[in-house]
């Protein structure tokens, strides 16, 4: 992990220093409630449907056991509304036609952007949690607003066997550059860059306002393959291709061109229509042919005053080096004779106990090291929200991460935990204790394995609540058999068009409307976030007018079932939901989706 | 960075001094003789005249006045100074007492700036 200089240590700190001061401001009545607003947005403090609601950085993902401790506390100490507030807040939950799980306290949320969530911190410890924070080199710097946000990565980013190269310094660098930028801090909207160093695109740098793919050249240079324009929301586009290949020293200076142009040219007369991807579209070539201009100009005029020196980037690449693992075998030669070993006692190990086998199959991925492998803790199970940490499990994970991955883990796009850095003979012990914490469910990539976003339940923003609905799915879906039957799908939830549940890119998408008042949502199908197996980046279509919450798990049942009779063979297996779509289209799946319309609604909220 | 307020900014009709709409392109100026360009921020969230700013200062050479305008609120003192203004008009109301420690907060920036601060890897170099 990037080990954080005095320089760093010290801007953080004084960066917590400085929401105080604003914080202290605020309540004495020197700034408004409005001009408060911006600011502390850009330290991550929303004001949600009941209470604040805090957005924790974790650069590209990347977390200690130690950063993850905090967490835990911020959790079990500060995530802890007023009593009468957390009444009040359920009663009117409870007035919400349709199932309506308890609200949950204490917890932490992984996002679909890497960062953490918490939902009940007071504005009035808000300072007290970010000198917390920082005390562990972490914050809350733009992680909202309309600044450039948490650049996320490839969770398996330095241990990827189809890695080209690295991208964390990169993300890194990216990281630094973007931090407090004077010119970019109030842009005509958000602004998400991804970026990933291998060869599959598992950091959906399509639906990225920037994506960039780290590539090599024929002479075997480094550069980035630079897309802009991606994103979801009401107008989902995914990103268009402005450079084939930038020499990576460039990237900070080709960023500024981008972002310049966009912060002139953007729209700020309509908030659905101000994100790059509007500009883009409406701008095409005219756009592209700016921002080489303005790049031109950045490195001819300017100076090319971000041009990454190799020593520069020599220091922050030391930082991710691999870990110190402590492996029995010395020379190479030995350490081949010692993985072929601990994996033969792992194969051994796994024909003996079949939900060992499964979680090897599922959870565990292969590692650049063949000593290694990269673990997947799973966040998702009956009785929690998709992504939720208690306080405990975050304790308890620390030290998992502590005892069997080097100190270090990833937060998932898809919300959960990597531990990047398992030794091959310590999976099984991994396996055991994870089980004992709930954190071995082995349906990583399956139908369970959800992504959604907090919805109705908590944010300001949405128009239906997504939990209800995970938590419904969740449940039907509880035998393991069935569910690895079904195989790969990515069902993604969202409780509004702005899609922070990516429904856009899921296999099967969900999105929460309101009409009337009441809660209903549109299925989409054949949505891909551009990994190989779900194809092409691009959205779902909609199947067909809304249904209710009440209809949602039988439509799903529908589409599955239909999807169980039209798959065939494919390599050895069966076909996977989104293949057997691909090659039937949309149609069939459609028509058993509105079959399973039944007006129990009415009966049911009477 | 020079804090005066709205009292204190005198609209001149003048030649030397420029008033510039937040949306157009400084490239397009004729800046013969001009001492004062003013630039406008009509609220403190819409951030164009930051681009404008470093354009200015850093892309024409500008030397003279660049003075922030409209909605300037303390917090962001700090960024139009890296941007290049020299001079920031307080909106009416606000109360300056705050101003100097948020310039007296970071002992540095990631960035270089519009007024010739270097990244510091560049410095370190």
């Amino acid at each position: 992990m990037y080990q954080y200089t005095e320089f760093d240590k010290q801007f953080v700190r004084a960066r917590a220093a400085q929401h105080r001061d604003q914080l202290e401001r605020f309540q004495a009545g020197q700034l408004s409630a409005d001009e408060f607003k911006p600011l502390r947005l850009q330290n991550g403090w929303y004001v949600q449907r009941y209470a604040p609601m805090l957005r924790v950085a974790v650069p590209y993902g990347e977390i200690s056991a130690p950063q993850l401790k905090v967490l835990a506390r911020i959790a079990r100490e500060y995530d802890t509304p007023d009593p009468a507030l957390l009444a009040e807040a359920q009663a009117t939950q409870d007035k919400i036609a349709g199932l309506a799980p308890k609200l949950t306290t204490n917890y932490g949320h992984f996002t679909t952007r890497q960062n953490v969530q918490f939902n009940w911190i007071p504005l009035s410890k808000s300072a007290d949690v970010m000198d917390l924070l920082a005390s562990v080199n972490m914050h809350g710097i733009q992680t909202s607003g309309n600044c450039i946000r948490n650049t996320t990565t490839d969770e398996l980013a330095g241990v990827a066997v189809d890695e080209v190269v690295d991208p964390r310094p990169y993300a890194e660098l990216i990281r630094q550059w973007s931090t407090l930028h004077p010119e970019f801090a109030f842009l005509p909207r958000k602004f998400k860059i991804a970026i990933t160093g291998a060869r599959e695109d598992r950091a959906a740098i399509g639906w990225h306002d920037v994506g960039l793919q780290m590539v090599k050249n024929p002479a075997g240079d480094i550069g980035f393959k630079v897309l802009v324009g991606g994103g979801m929301g009401r107008t989902p586009v995914v990103g268009t291709v402005i450079r084939e290949f930038l020499p990576w020293n460039q990237i900070m200076n080709y960023l500024e061109a981008v972002i310049r142009v966009y912060n002139r040219w953007g729209r700020r007369d309509n908030l659905y229509k101000a994100r790059i991807k509007i500009l883009v579209k409406a701008e095409g070539q005219r756009y592209f042919d700016e921002v080489e201009a303005e790049y031109q100009a950045i490195v001819e005029h300017d100076g090319g005053l971000h041009t990454i020196p190799q020593a520069e980037f020599d220091r922050v690449a030391a930082c991710f080096v691999a870990p110190e693992l402590n492996l029995p075998a010395a020379t190479a030669e030995g350490a081949n004779e010692w993985a072929a070993k601990a994996e033969a006692d792992v194969s051994i190990e796994a024909a003996k106990t079949p939900a060992f086998a499964r979680w090897m199959t599922q959870n565990v991925k292969p590692h650049q090291n063949p000593a290694l492998r990269a673990v997947t803790l799973s966040f998702k199970r009956p009785g929690q929200a998709p992504g939720d940490a208690t306080a405990d499990q975050l304790d308890a994970s620390a030290a998992l991460v502590a005892k069997y991955s080097a100190g270090e883990a990833r937060v998932t796009h898809s919300q959960n935990l990597v531990l990047p850095w398992v030794r091959l003979d310590q999976l099984h012990a991994l396996w055991l204790e994870a089980k004992a914490l709930g954190l071995a469910q082995p349906n990583i990539g399956l139908l369970t394995d959800m992504i959604a976003c907090p919805g109705g339940d908590y944010c300001a923003l949405a128009n239906a609540r997504s939990l209800p609905l995970a938590a419904a799915i969740t449940e039907r879906y509880q035998d393991l058999d069935e569910l690895h039957d079904l195989g790969h799908i990515d069902f993604h939830i969202s409780g509004c068009i702005n899609s922070c549940g990516h429904h856009h890119s899921g296999h099967i998408g969900i999105l929460g409307v309101d009409k009337d008042g009441k809660e209903w949502y549109q299925v989409t199908l054949g949505g891909s976030d551009g990994k190989d197996l779900s194809g092409p980046t691009g959205p779902g279509k909609v199947v067909g007018p809304s249904f209710s919450s009440f209809e949602v798990p039988d439509v799903i049942e529908a589409i599955l079932d239909t999807y169980k009779a039209l798959r065939q063979p494919h390599q050895g297996r069966h076909e996977y939901f989104i293949e057997t779509l691909r090659r039937v289209g949309q149609d069939p799946f459609k028509a058993a989706a509105n079959a399973a319309r039944h007006a129990a609604v009415d009966a049911q909220t009477a | 960075m020079k804090i005066i307020t709205a009292q204190e900014h005198q609209a001149v009709e003048s030649p030397a001094v420029i008033t510039l709409a937040n949306d157009v392109d400084p490239r397009t100026l004729d800046l013969n003789g001009v001492t004062r360009i003013d630039l406008q921020f009509p609220k403190f969230t819409d951030g164009r005249a930051y681009s404008q700013a470093f354009l200015l200062r850093r892309r024409l050479g500008f030397a003279g006045e660049l003075r922030a305008t409209g909605d300037v609120l303390i917090d962001q003192l700090v960024q139009m100074q890296r941007t290049g203004f020299d001079v920031a008009v307080l909106r009416e109301g606000v109360d300056a007492s705050a101003a100097q420690r948020q310039f007296d907060r970071f002992a540095g920036f990631y960035q270089g700036s519009a007024v010739g601060t270097q990244p510091p890897f560049a410095k370190a170099a």
